[in-house]
């Protein structure tokens, strides 16, 4: 037994994936000891570490690991410059940029983007593509902060943001599902729309002139066990209803698609509407209903963000959250947690660039295009392989 | 099905009903078969219709606001063409009209032509961009240079760059298998971002006379790079020579598409890429051909655009471009052909113009018409994409004209291939 476990430990440790994977993390560890809250003023530890992080990569690519290897020969090589950089730049700016409050930020800017591209997971699962997120997202945003201004309740503002953004998803569906037009030209169509509807609602209903102050808002979370000078306090002891809720439903989302029947049927009808057709399931139901969802969904981030985060509501609010909640979801390989975890990267990225103006306006302007760059190179199949359902984007016709 | 010894040629309507064609090319021939121009018109008169219903909820006339929004877009000047001074209101805005027309036609062709390979090109506005931004780039330097030369190397190498930047959305298109519609839509956003950075405060092409009152605006293009003006005063926006580039790039359009072999191996591998391979046609070069000619057209139009009337750009401007998408609705409702796009891209252009500087009259407030023009191009989109109603069109033309033969010969005779 013992003999079994030591060679199954050593086998696992020698294999080429593990040691690319280390590589990576030692990249990763070469700048994360550079900034708060380690502050290393040292250059010797991170390019130590990112050199090992290099002959980790070298060696994982050697014995076949190309992919991990060479993610973690970047890793060794972008660690250190970053670390390197950290470094030159004074601890003062360093803990402005870094600091437990960052963490609450990155959650802030992936809330909007999580709640999205969760929605936009059920409509490409269920094989309709939905480039329109944008504008059903820009819905939400703006007939949530309308509800929330009228009703005095933000409550109601978001349940009619929701409304809306169904509603816009509806048109959507109706076109890609019955009348089978191409969903890409549909989805555009979509964002057309709601930027135009939106914006000529806001001048005609508001005259142009701002929301005014004092609409009821989304309210935070206090905990009170997280003190607030703690690192997890700062973090997650006031964060907002929706952020929760935005964290919550990633589960939620991963048990209803993967662990119970309706999950599978609306799986089938993305990977093979006709075998669905087959078994008895209502394909066009099944895809009505995934797509207005997405539609609530990404109306939810849009709330979110004027509702909870804003508070107020300009044309075009959402600028092009929806198509960052898109390269979330395909950056996450269409699964819940994937697209999560692209969702904080991208927010964290937000939330980095933002706090990088403190070096240079330049520098965290440029750094905004990190999540499409990002996305990019994913498609480009550098990072793994990106597999959208096998009908994405196929009209279905009963027989 | 109902005369078994009749010969088949091609799927017979109720089959095509079944199946929808694989390609965006496909469906084009599809809708060009189907009621000529009909659809597209009856597409327009619709969008404009809900476009009014819009405007008459909302508590406006929208039959006095369409027709405010016409004289905005100087259309009213076609009735008197003859005066062509500037000077009256009518003949300035449709010379206004017109310079939207102009980026807008090389927008629209930038849609048409990947669409005609099997390609959908969302990327024009940041193809745009890129162009805009080389154009201002050798706008700016290069002082010296004779004027002839200055200005077409500011036009190639915003073409260029335009035809570069698609080409990477061909590129993967072509290696790995990504979807331009994903790889198109991340580039727009980079080229967003890096317009934001190049006319920002300290930024590579802020104007240095900008720099110390931290105005995030491009320095001018100098007058010996600027496009020559022949209807109307350049200091008022006239209508520069680059219409003509638009126009020519609609013939050439034609003629590399129709009279080419280019041309025909692009449109081969539109209709059908698999069949395309097999005759021979080498599918993934054309992709990044079709993609970096897309690409060149839109870079054109940024370039012009530059060139010819906007002369400074800033970051603004960067967040508020969007003829990029327009030119989605041009080259859908000009059904990707030369003539078509060019009249789609008048309208649009009258409409771009006459609903935001044109608009005069307190009927319809020019920001509440300016939103018009985006829910009507929505419209537009939303409908000219839909398969079924042109199908529906089609299928009750050919029935209608087989009816008319069995009317005319007295006995069904078999459908032979159109």
């Amino acid at each position: 037994m013992s003999t079994y476990a030591g060679t199954l430990s050593r086998s696992r440790l020698s294999d080429p994936k593990t040691v690319g994977v280390v590589g990576i993390a030692l990249g990763v560890l070469a700048f994360v000891l550079a900034i708060p809250p380690v502050t290393l003023r040292s250059a010797v530890w991170p390019v130590v570490i990112g050199f090992v992080a290099l002959v980790f990569g070298i060696v994982a690519i050697s014995r076949g690991a190309t992919r991990v290897g060479g993610g973690a020969i970047a890793a060794g090589i972008a660690g250190t410059a970053l670390a390197l950089l950290a470094i030159q730049s004074s601890v003062s700016n360093l803990d402005q940029v870094v600091d437990a409050s960052l963490i609450a930020q990155m959650l802030v800017f992936a809330t909007p983007l999580t709640f999205a591209a969760v929605g936009g997971m059920f409509s490409e699962r269920s094989g309709v593509v939905n480039i329109g997120l944008e504008g059903m997202m820009l819905m939400g945003a703006f007939w949530g902060i309308w509800g929330a201004d009228k009703t005095g309740n933000w409550f109601l503002g978001v349940l009619i943001a929701m409304l809306a953004g169904g509603l816009l998803a509806l048109v959507h569906a109706f076109f890609a599902i019955h009348l089978r037009a191409d969903q890409i030209v549909g989805g555009t169509a979509v964002n057309f729309l709601a930027l135009g509807i939106t914006g000529y609602f806001f001048v005609q209903l508001y005259h142009g002139g701002n929301i005014p102050t004092g609409v009821s808002q989304i309210p935070s979370l206090h905990l009170t066990s997280a003190s607030s000078s703690t690192f997890f306090g700062d973090s997650f002891g006031n964060l907002n209803y929706m952020i929760w809720a935005a964290i919550l439903l990633v589960p939620l989302s991963y048990v209803v698609m993967f662990k119970t029947p309706l999950g599978l049927r609306i799986r089938a009808c993305g990977e093979h509407p006709r075998a669905a057709d087959t078994v008895g399931i209502n394909v066009y139901v099944v895809r009505y209903a995934s797509v207005v969802l997405s539609g609530v969904l990404a109306a939810m981030g849009g709330a979110y963000l004027t509702v909870g985060y804003l508070n107020t509501f300009n044309e075009n609010v959402t600028a092009g959250r929806g198509f960052i909640a898109l390269a979330a979801l395909i950056f996450g390989n269409w699964r819940p947690f994937g697209a999560f975890g692209a969702a904080l990267l991208f927010g964290l990225s937000t939330a980095v660039a933002l706090r990088l103006h403190v070096y240079s306006d330049l520098a965290s302007t440029l750094f905004q295009a990190l999540p499409y760059v990002l996305t990019l190179i994913a498609v480009a199949g550098v990072i793994g392989r990106t597999i959208p359902p096998a009908a994405v984007g196929r009209p279905y016709k009963k027989q | 099905m109902s005369e078994p010894l009749a010969p088949q040629h091609g799927p017979q309507p109720d089959e095509i009903a079944q199946e929808p064609p694989a390609t965006p090319a496909a469906r084009l021939a599809r809708w060009q078969d189907a009621g000529g121009v009909l659809v597209p018109v009856a597409t327009g008169i619709f969008a404009f219709l809900i476009g009014g219903v819009v405007i008459a909820a909302t508590g406006h006339n929208p039959i006095q606001a369409y027709w405010d929004i016409i004289k905005g877009a100087g259309f009213n000047w076609l009735a008197h063409p003859w005066n062509t001074d500037v000077a009256t209101t009518a003949a300035y805005n449709f010379s206004q009209t017109l310079l939207q027309t102009t980026s807008l036609i090389l927008c629209g062709l930038a849609v048409a032509f990947a669409f005609r390979c099997g390609l959908f090109n969302i990327g024009g506005n940041g193809q745009y961009l890129v162009g805009l931004i080389c154009a201002n780039w050798i706008g700016v330097s290069f002082v010296n240079m004779a004027r002839p030369a200055h200005i077409l190397l500011g036009i190639a190498v915003a073409a260029a760059a335009g035809a570069a930047w698609a080409a990477i959305a061909g590129f993967l298109k072509a290696t790995v298998g990504a979807h331009e519609v994903i790889t198109t839509i991340m580039l727009n956003w980079i080229a967003y971002w890096i317009g934001n950075y190049v006319f920002l405060q300290g930024g590579p092409l802020q104007a240095p006379k900008n720099v110390p009152l931290d105005v995030p605006i491009s320095a001018d293009v100098v007058p010996g790079a600027q496009l020559p003006v022949f209807w109307g005063i350049p200091a008022l926006q006239g209508l520069h020579i680059g219409f003509f580039i638009a126009i020519g790039a609609l013939v050439v359009f034609w003629i590399v598409l129709n009279r080419t072999t280019l041309g025909y191996e692009v449109r081969a591998v539109g209709y059908n890429p698999d069949a395309a391979a097999y005759g021979g046609i080498k599918v993934r070069t054309n992709y990044i051909r079709a993609m970096a000619i897309s690409g060149a057209f839109a870079g054109l139009a940024g370039g012009i655009d530059m060139l010819g009337y906007l002369h400074h750009f800033g970051t603004i401007d960067v967040q508020a471009t969007s003829i990029g998408f327009l030119g989605i609705a041009v080259a859908l409702l000009g059904r990707n052909t030369a003539l078509g796009t060019g009249i789609a891209a008048l309208l649009f252009g009258g409409l771009v113009y006459g609903t935001t500087h044109g608009l005069q009259s307190g009927v319809i407030d020019p920001s509440l018409a300016g939103h018009l023009t985006e829910i009507i191009q929505g419209l537009v989109v939303l409908f000219v994409g839909a398969d079924v109603l042109i199908l529906a069109v089609w299928n009750s033309r050919r029935k209608l004209r087989r009816q008319g033969r069995v009317a005319e010969s007295g006995q069904p005779k078999p459908e032979t291939a159109s």
